[in-house]
């Protein structure tokens, strides 16, 4: 498959996440924040991490209204694979995406840790994360929505809860399942020389939807 | 229509902010101040006021965390 990496103002994570839809064997390109399509023969999207436009306002709520956003909605709406990773997730939630939103940690520090998630497979992933707005946080009502329909995709360990998110969650994905987001970063745990290679199953979890 | 909107979060979810501020308060000498909440002002012109609370729930506040309050100026 083909994943469009999204490429705003203010990304930083672009490059890693074009790497790590290469190591697990997809193709991968960037997709500029103006342009209104993601390209031919592309069928994932990555929403990489960074400050998109200054995280000015809330993180991703300007993002939310670039171009490239329309056809990443198309493509979500349409079953293709979506992943945003950390100020992706933020943009996800902000474009309604996904449910929830992310609030300032709870310690009002940056973190940057390796930390332990959890996914739905029984899977423990060693994958680092590195933010200052990460704290997952939705109503009880949706948060339990969320759990009786599957949706919450990963969770912090016991004790790797770094932000203060409500029910230890680290990561969402919408009813369909084709859109996922997470605040670690699992383009950054793709290589044995970083300590981690866990990363890779999150991309390649995204893959049957293509 | 000059207007100043107020973004305040939503009662009931934890406001690291207000709490950090607050706590830092006795310190400085200022006792007996609680229930602090730290929020955003956004002042603008619009001229189409009628579609300021849009914009609001739109843009400069999320409501699922957030409550804005527009007033005019």
């Amino acid at each position: 498959m083909i994943w469009g990496v999204l490429q705003f103002p203010g990304s930083c994570d672009e490059r890693d996440a074009l790497n790590a839809c290469e190591v697990v064997g997809d193709e991968a390109r960037l997709v500029w924040h103006e342009d209104r399509t993601l390209g031919g023969g592309v069928d994932g999207v990555v929403v990489p991490g960074g400050f998109s436009y200054g995280d000015y306002l809330r993180a991703g709520a300007i993002a939310r209204f670039s171009p490239a956003m329309e056809a990443v909605a198309e493509l979500a709406a349409t079953g293709g694979p979506v992943l945003g990773i950390c100020n992706g997730f933020q943009v996800l939630c902000e474009a309604g995406l996904l449910p929830g939103a992310l609030l300032r940690n709870e310690e009002l520090r940056f973190v940057c840790k390796q930390a332990d998630l959890l996914d739905d497979q029984g899977n423990v992933l060693s994958i680092p994360l590195k933010h200052g707005e990460g704290r997952f946080y939705a109503p009880e009502e949706m948060l339990d929505r969320l759990e009786a329909n599957g949706q919450v995709a990963y969770r912090y360990a016991d004790g790797h809860n770094a932000n203060g998110s409500v029910r230890d969650i680290a990561g969402v994905r919408n009813e369909r399942g084709n859109v996922v987001g997470l605040m670690p970063h699992p383009e950054h745990a793709v290589d044995p020389l970083t300590g981690s290679t866990d990363g890779r199953k999150v991309f390649e979890a995204l893959e049957k939807f293509a | 229509m000059k207007a100043r909107v107020l973004i305040r979060p939503k009662e009931g979810i934890l406001d690291p902010q207000g709490k950090a501020v607050e706590r830092a308060l006795p310190a400085l000498g200022f006792e007996g101040i609680g229930n602090v909440h730290v929020g955003r002002m956004v002042e603008l012109e619009a001229e189409n006021p009628e579609r300021l609370a849009e914009l609001c729930e739109k843009l400069l506040a999320n409501p699922l965390i957030e409550d804005y309050e527009i007033q005019p100026l």
